[in-house]
C-alpha cells in the first residue's frame, strides 16, 4: 500500500518553523502543508502571507507561530509585498547596506487570495520575474470566512454561497486551473503538490526555492471543516484526490511537464467524492460527469508529460 | 550633484531629490499628473545615476504593497500617485501607517472621479486624511524639492517611523518650470543619514509583522499609532530647523503673510498660497487689514501654531479645495471650526470651496472671496460653505 | 512570556505591533481543545515517525525511548496519527477531564 511510501519520515528536518500552539482546526491539512513547506524552506526564508486561515491561526497578537521573518499586509497583495521584500533586500545587498545572504522569498495565500482577489498581483509579480516562490494552499473555498465558494471550488461542491438546493448542484463552474495560469507566464517552475505526499511536496518546495526566478506551487490542502469529512481523514482524502487523478501531481520545469506520481491503479473519482459532505447531493450521473472530465484532463497532462 | 540653481520642471526636481536621497526601492504605477516624477526616477535608475530597484507594478494597490514589503526589510522606499491611484491603494495606505513603515509618497493632488477629471484639487488627499500618515503640503517647487529630504528624515526617525505624504498640487505645481536651488550630495548626506531600521524582517532575527488583533488589543494598537502621529510633531519641527541651519530655507507647520497686524485672514493649503499673497498685497493697498495663513502641516494637526496664527483675528476665510459631501463644509474649515470651538475670542469662520479640478482661482477671485467672506462674517452668515464661481 | 492579552497596555506593544518573540504561539496550549486522545501501543510501534510527519500541529514528540508520542499540551485530538499509523498501533480514546 502507498502508506509505506512515507516510511523514511525520520530523514525529515526536525526543526519546526511553524510552531505548535497555532489555532488551525483539528485535522487541518493546510496547517500540515505549511509545516512541511517550512521544513523544506528552512530558516533563511522570509514569508509574506495573505489574509486567510493560516494568517489568522498563526498570528493573534501578542504571539506568533512563525519561526522565520513573516509579514502579513492584506488579503490580495502577498505577491506584491514579497516583491517589495525581495527588491529591498536586493538593492540593499547590492549597495552594501546589508551583508549578502541567500534568502528564500516566499509568498503564501489560500485559493481565494490566489485565484480570486490576488490574481492580478500574482500575475504582476510572476511577470516581473522576482526571485520568489508563490505557494497557494488550495482548500477549494473561503474557509476562513465560513466556506464561501471561490473560483477554485470544484464543480458540484456545496458551499455557503454555492449551496446545493432543489434546483442547484452547488458550484456550477469548473475549478480555475491556477497552475496553467502560472505556466502561461513562462516562469521557470510550476508544480502541484499535496501534503498527503510529503516527500514529493518537500522536494518540489526545495526545487522551487533553488530555481532563480519566480516559481509557483499549488498545494491541495484538505479542509475537514469545509469538506465535511472526519478530521482524521484529511490525509486520506488528499491521497484519494491524487489517486483518482482529480488532483494530479506534476511539475513544469523550464517548459517541460512531468507527472511526478502516476497512480496505479487509478481509483474511481467516486471513492474521492462519496464520503465528502460537500458532494453528498450529487447523483451517480453527476459523478460520472466528473469522472469523464477528470480523465480527459488527466489524459491531456499525460500527453504533455510524454512530450517532455 | 553639486549645489546649483536650475530652471526645471518641479516633478523632475522632486525625482532628482529622491535620487539624491539614495532611495533603495521605488514602486509606482503611471497616473496623471504624477507621471513625470516616476518617469524621471526610472530614467535615473536606467542611467545608473540612482542605484535602486524600480518596481513597475500592475496597479497602485501593488505599488503601496511593494513599498510596504520593501520598507519592512529596512529599505528606503518611495512611491508617487494621484487621485484614483490613491483610492485604489487606500486599503494599504492605512496598513502602512499601522505597521509603522516609513514610506514616502509624493501625492500629486488631483480630483477624484466621478465625473472623471484629471485636474487638481484636494479631494484625493482628504479621502485618506484619517489614514495615520504625516501629511505635508508644499507651495512651490523649492518646497517640493526640500520636502523630499524632510519627509525621509521625519519618516525614518526612530521616534516616528511613520509614512509621509508629500502633497503637491497636480499640474499647477508638478508641471511648472521653476528656478530651484539644488543642494550638493554631501549636505544631503549630513541631513539624511543612511537609514537603519530597528527589527526589520531578516532571517537572523525573525519577527512577525502585521499580526491580527482581537478586540482585547485592537484599541491599544490604534492608540500607539495615534500617539506616534501626534508626537511626530516635534520631529517635524526639528527637521525643519536643521534644514534651515544647513540651507537657510525655513519652514513652519503654519506660515503667515502680512498677518501680524491683520484683522482678518484668508487660510489656504498648497500652491494657492502664492496667489492669495498677491491678492492680499493688492487689498492692503486698498486699506484692507488682511493677511494670509498657510497650513503646511496637515497631520499631525498643528493646533498650537494655528492658535498663535489666529490670535487677535476677527475672521478667518477658509479656502477649501474639496467638498465633504453632505457635511457642514470643506475639510479644512471643518477642522478649524472644531479647533476653535469654545475658545475665548475665537475668530468667526467663513468657508469657501474653490478651484475644484483646477478651475482657475486668480488674484481677482481671491480678492472677491476675501471681501465676500468679510461681508458674510459681518452679516453673521457663517454656516456651511459657498461654492465660489458656481454657475446657477 | 507574553502578558495575558487583556493586561497589555498600549506602551507594551512593539512598534507597529510587531512580535519579536518568534514561535511564541507555544504559550497557547491547544491541548485543551481535545476530546479524543491518541494512545500508542509501544509494543507494536515501529518508531517510523509517520505520525510525526503527518501531524498538522507539530504536536508529536520523540520520547527518550525512541517512540513518537503526542504532546498532550498541544495535541488537538484530530486522529490523523491513528488513521495514518502503518502498523495501527495508535488508538483514540475519550479524553477524561
Amino acid at each position: 500500500m502507498d502508506k509505506f511510501s512515507v516510511y523514511s519520515a525520520r530523514l525529515v528536518e526536525k526543526a519546526e518553523y511553524f510552531a505548535c500552539g497555532h489555532r488551525a482546526c483539528q485535522g487541518c491539512a493546510e496547517a500540515l502543508a505549511v509545516r512541511l513547506v517550512m521544513k523544506a524552506l528552512g530558516r533563511n526564508t522570509i514569508v509574506a502571507m495573505a489574509t486567510g486561515c493560516m494568517e489568522i491561526v498563526s498570528s493573534p497578537l501578542p504571539t506568533t507561530a512563525w519561526e522565520v521573518p513573516w509579514i502579513h499586509v492584506a488579503f490580495e497583495n502577498a505577491s506584491a509585498v514579497i516583491s517589495g521584500c525581495e527588491s529591498g533586500m536586493k538593492a540593499m545587498m547590492r549597495k552594501g547596506k546589508l551583508p549578502p545572504k541567500k534568502i528564500n522569498f516566499v509568498a503564501m495565500g489560500g485559493d481565494g487570495a490566489t485565484a480570486d482577489i490576488g490574481m492580478g498581483q500574482l500575475s504582476g509579480a510572476l511577470e516581473r520575474g522576482h526571485d520568489f516562490v508563490y505557494v497557494c494552499y488550495d482548500n477549494e473555498a473561503y474557509m476562513n470566512t465560513g466556506i464561501q465558494r471561490s473560483s477554485s471550488t470544484p464543480w458540484g461542491a456545496s458551499t455557503t454561497t454555492s449551496p446545493a438546493g432543489k434546483i442547484s448542484k452547488g458550484q456550477y463552474t469548473q475549478k480555475k486551473d491556477l497552475p496553467k495560469i502560472a505556466i502561461a507566464h513562462n516562469i521557470p517552475y510550476v508544480a502541484t503538490a499535496c501534503p498527503s505526499f510529503p516527500f514529493d511536496l518537500m522536494e518540489k518546495v526545495e526545487k522551487a526555492a533553488a530555481i532563480q526566478g519566480p516559481a509557483y506551487l499549488h498545494i491541495l490542502s484538505v479542509c475537514p471543516t469545509g469538506w465535511r469529512i472526519p478530521t482524521e481523514e484529511a490525509i486520506k482524502y488528499g491521497r484519494l484526490a491524487v489517486n483518482s487523478c482529480v488532483f494530479p501531481l506534476y511539475e513544469y520545469e523550464y517548459g517541460r511537464y512531468r507527472l511526478t506520481y502516476r497512480p496505479t491503479p487509478i481509483l474511481p473519482v467516486r471513492e474521492y467524492i462519496e464520503g465528502q459532505g460537500r458532494f453528498r447531493h450529487l447523483t451517480p450521473e453527476d459523478i460520472d460527469a466528473i469522472q469523464k472530465r477528470t480523465m480527459a484532463e488527466y489524459d491531456k497532462l499525460v500527453k504533455l508529460s510524454e512530450e517532455g | 550633484m553639486a549645489k546649483e540653481r536650475k530652471g526645471i520642471e518641479v516633478s523632475l526636481a522632486l525625482a532628482e531629490a529622491v535620487g539624491q536621497a539614495d532611495c533603495d526601492v521605488i514602486s509606482a504605477y503611471p497616473i496623471t499628473p504624477q507621471t513625470h516624477i516616476v518617469e524621471h526616477l526610472s530614467e535615473l535608475v536606467a542611467d545608473g545615476h540612482l542605484d535602486a530597484e524600480f518596481v513597475p507594478v500592475e496597479s497602485e494597490h501593488s505599488a503601496m504593497s511593494v513599498c510596504c514589503g520593501a520598507a519592512a526589510v529596512g529599505a528606503r522606499t518611495f512611491t508617487s500617485t494621484s487621485s484614483q491611484g490613491l483610492a485604489l491603494m487606500a486599503e494599504i495606505f492605512f496598513i502602512a501607517s499601522s505597521m509603522r513603515l516609513p514610506v514616502v509618497m509624493a501625492l500629486a493632488n488631483r480630483s477624484l472621479s466621478g465625473p472623471l477629471s484629471i485636474w487638481n484639487d484636494h479631494t484625493d488627499t482628504m479621502m485618506v486624511r484619517d489614514g495615520g500618515w504625516i501629511h505635508v503640503f508644499v507651495e512651490n517647487g523649492q518646497d517640493a524639492y526640500d520636502h523630499v529630504f524632510w519627509a525621509f528624515r521625519v519618516a525614518e526617525d526612530s521616534a516616528v517611523r511613520l509614512p509621509v505624504a508629500l502633497n503637491i498640487d497636480g499640474f499647477i505645481m508638478t508641471h511648472m518650470i521653476e528656478p530651484i536651488d539644488f543642494e550638493d550630495d554631501e549636505l544631503i548626506k549630513r541631513y539624511l543619514p543612511e537609514y537603519r531600521m530597528e527589527k526589520p524582517l531578516h532571517p537572523d532575527d525573525p519577527v512577525s509583522m502585521g499580526c491580527f488583533a482581537m478586540p482585547e488589543i485592537y484599541t491599544e494598537a490604534q492608540i500607539a499609532r495615534e500617539r506616534a502621529l501626534v508626537e511626530s510633531y516635534a520631529t517635524c519641527v526639528n527637521a525643519w530647523e536643521e534644514w534651515a541651519a544647513l540651507t537657510g530655507r525655513r519652514y513652519h507647520p503654519v506660515e503667515t503673510y502680512r498677518a501680524d497686524d491683520a484683522e482678518y485672514c484668508i487660510v489656504t493649503m498648497g500652491s494657492l498660497g502664492e496667489t492669495a499673497m498677491a491678492a492680499v498685497d493688492e487689498l492692503r493697498e486698498q486699506g484692507e487689514k488682511v493677511g494670509v495663513i498657510k497650513i503646511r502641516l496637515w497631520r499631525p494637526f498643528p493646533f498650537d501654531d494655528i492658535y498663535r496664527a489666529v490670535a487677535g483675528k476677527d475672521t478667518l476665510i477658509v479656502l477649501d479645495r474639496a467638498i465633504s459631501f453632505g457635511g457642514p463644509g470643506g475639510p479644512v474649515a471643518l477642522e478649524l471650526r472644531s479647533a476653535m470651538c469654545r475658545r475665548p475670542q475665537a475668530p468667526a469662520i467663513v468657508n469657501y470651496v474653490a478651484g475644484l479640478a483646477s478651475r482657475d482661482v486668480t488674484v481677482d477671485d481671491f480678492k472677491s472671496i476675501i471681501l465676500g467672506g468679510k461681508a458674510k462674517a459681518a452679516e453673521g452668515d457663517l454656516a456651511g460653505f459657498t461654492l465660489y464661481g458656481l454657475r446657477e | 512570556m507574553a502578558r495575558p492579552i487583556d493586561e497589555i497596555k498600549w506602551q507594551d506593544l512593539e512598534i507597529g505591533a510587531t512580535v519579536s518573540e518568534h514561535g511564541s504561539s507555544r504559550e497557547y496550549k491547544t491541548g485543551t481543545w481535545r476530546s479524543l486522545r491518541p494512545v500508542v501501543d509501544k509494543e507494536q510501534c515501529i518508531s517510523c515517525g509517520v505520525c510525526w510527519l503527518y501531524c498538522p500541529d507539530a504536536a508529536i514528540k520523540r520520547s527518550d525511548d525512541g517512540h513518537f508520542q503526542a504532546d498532550e499540551e498541544y495535541c488537538k485530538g484530530c486522529g490523523i496519527c491513528a488513521r495514518e499509523c502503518p502498523v495501527g498501533c495508535i488508538s483514540m480514546v475519550i479524553e477524561e477531564d
